[in-house]
């Protein structure tokens, strides 16, 4: 009887809010002495899709996610998680917020990977089943193993575990897949998917374009503490008048050759080593020229993509500078 | 994992059994510590026996077990809820484990109380083993129980308060070395296992206002000679408790 009356209140909590979006940030501000890491950022993430903070390395992800779990104090601004504030309403959110930190950070060394997973489900009043996430996870064979001695990717797959084992409604993730191996950053991919699919909202921090736009319903692009763009990967990458056709070959090709072969006005250039991009007016004879002169030179483009921008290039035409590593 | 397996059904569990759940588990990872367990039950237990045996050091009055366990209790009290609390909450704080746990359901207040009942219980493991062992040497506790009690109580609060503002406000390493500095130091100078009677004059009111002194003094007051609470050594106690864990609250890092 007693569950049952707990439960039915943690859903009259749940009703409140459920209009409005799951995380509102209107002109948020946070300084660290003299760095400003968050100057005037704003962005919300509606009820049920996964949101992705993109930027480079110190643009200020972690500290606005870190301000939407209540870490921190913004100096300025409006923040609402779930229609409540962060720096107050702890209490009542924590059990609603699933948490990973960034290099799944916090986990505790001495534990094995599945008793920690077990105790965090206690925590909860409705968690998953254990079993069920820790094969989902493919993390059964460390079952007895310490955390201290597991591998970065075993290490991110039980942070993610512990982040969603509480069946919260918010799930916020600080660079879920950095620098892993592909077999975890697959797993996390589909999980983040399976989440959007049942309702969670999702918040997550990365630097890494192609997980934005594989993932993200929408992007939110940061730059030193501001936000330069948002909108989905369809349409920040859309538009830019000409069509570009960007491929990958080996580095230093002779694009002076390409440009001979293609129409007037086309542009090609080498965008890093390796990535070639052209653009102009695009139609099918423009792909045929560049295949018909790669067939020619012994060259098979991969990742060819016809017409449209990446972020990578949106962020590139934003800012420019690249994204970095 | 079906579809709707990840359907939001959030909330924390009742407040007792996240508390019995977290003690559970940080007492898990404490006995299976072999450091931390060398700390806490070994070196006390072989300090018994060792100073039973060979009196290498006068205790003055009475038999010298009815003498030794007061102070090896007071020794385990030391051991636990100040050194070992210490390290292990302050390589917690290094290695991001109370931050983690910040955003748990568990309330910051839940995870003390924890950490309370799990340095209680490990010192119910330590009386045992060292009220055991001193009976099987032919001690035979005088006074009231309760006292004693009392004592070890204001004495673990006393500890731990010292403990949780080391391990919250210094770098883990600094906490490492320090919380054994102090073990060492109060060990030989606080008036552990030694009796204040037996140092100089000049030292006893500044031993008698350490927590150590205090503590096992007090012990020593009530289970050796059997006098009643002794006020003095619960007040020297609670200003302990009292003074660091107002300074814990308030400068606490947990990161």
């Amino acid at each position: 009887m007693r569950g049952l009356s707990r439960s039915c209140a943690t859903l009259g909590v749940v009703g409140v809010g459920a209009e409005g979006p799951v995380i509102e940030v209107d002109g948020l501000v946070k300084r660290y002495g003299v760095t400003v890491a968050a100057d005037g950022l704003s962005f919300t993430a509606a009820r049920g899709t996964v949101t992705a903070l993109l930027g480079p390395n110190g643009a200020g992800k972690t500290t606005t996610v870190e301000v939407c779990e209540g870490y921190r104090r913004a100096d300025a601004g409006l923040v609402r998680v779930l229609g409540l504030d962060p720096a107050r309403a702890g209490r009542s959110l924590r059990p609603r917020v699933g948490v990973m930190l960034q290099e799944g950070a916090g986990l505790t060394p001495s534990a094995r990977s599945v008793e920690l997973l077990t105790h965090v489900a206690r925590l909860h009043a409705h968690p998953l089943a254990v079993g069920p996430l820790v094969e989902r996870l493919g993390l059964a064979a460390t079952r007895r193993t310490a955390v201290r001695r597991l591998s970065g990717g075993q290490r991110q797959r039980l942070a993610l575990a512990l982040a969603v084992v509480g069946r919260p409604e918010l799930v916020v993730l600080d660079e879920p897949t950095a620098g892993l191996d592909p077999q975890t950053r697959r797993a996390t991919w589909e999980l983040v998917a399976d989440l959007q699919r049942d309702g969670v909202t999702v918040l997550l921090t990365t630097h890494l374009m192609d997980e934005a736009e594989q993932l993200a319903d929408e992007v939110v692009i940061v730059d030193r503490g501001r936000v330069v763009a948002r909108g989905t990967p369809a349409a920040l990458t859309a538009g830019g008048g000409d069509g570009t056709v960007q491929f990958s070959a080996p580095p230093r090709l002779d694009t002076a050759s390409l440009r001979a072969a293609l129409p007037e006005h086309a542009e090609v250039e080498e965008t890093a080593p390796g990535r070639y991009r052209v653009s102009g007016r695009l139609d099918p004879q423009l792909l045929a020229t560049v295949t018909a002169w790669c067939a020619t030179h012994g060259v098979l483009p991969h990742g060819l993509a016809v017409g449209r921008r990446s972020l990578e290039d949106v962020f590139l035409d934003l800012t420019g500078r690249d994204l970095g590593p | 994992m079906n579809v709707g397996t990840f359907t939001p059904r959030p909330g924390a569990a009742p407040l007792s059994r996240m508390l019995a759940a977290q003690a559970a588990f940080e007492l898990r990872l404490l006995l299976r510590n072999g450091e931390q367990l060398l700390l806490t039950c070994v070196i006390p237990v072989l300090l018994l026996v060792a100073l039973a045996a060979v009196p290498v050091v006068d205790l003055g009055e009475g038999t010298a077990v009815d003498v030794l366990v007061p102070g090896v209790i007071a020794l385990s009290v030391m051991s636990t809820a100040f050194t070992s609390l210490a390290i292990a909450t302050g390589f917690e704080r290094r290695y991001g484990v109370l931050k983690r746990l910040a955003v748990s359901p568990l309330p910051r207040g839940g995870l003390l109380a924890a950490k309370v009942i799990t340095v209680l219980a490990l010192e119910m493991v330590q009386v045992v083993l060292v009220g055991g062992l001193g009976w099987a040497l032919g001690w035979r506790p005088q006074g009231m129980p309760a006292a004693a009690l009392v004592l070890v109580l204001v004495g673990t609060a006393a500890f731990a308060a010292l403990a949780l503002l080391m391990a919250g406000t210094l770098p883990a390493e600094a906490t490492l070395a320090a919380a054994n500095l102090v073990y060492v130091l109060l060990l030989v100078g606080g008036a552990v296992i030694v009796p204040l009677g037996r140092y100089p004059e000049p030292l006893h009111a500044l031993i008698g206002a350490t927590p150590a002194g205090a503590l096992a003094e007090g012990l020593r007051a009530v289970l050796t000679r059997g006098e009643p609470l002794p006020w003095a050594a619960v007040g020297v106690l609670a200003a302990w408790a009292v003074a660091c864990g107002t300074a814990a609250a308030r400068w606490f890092r947990w990161e």
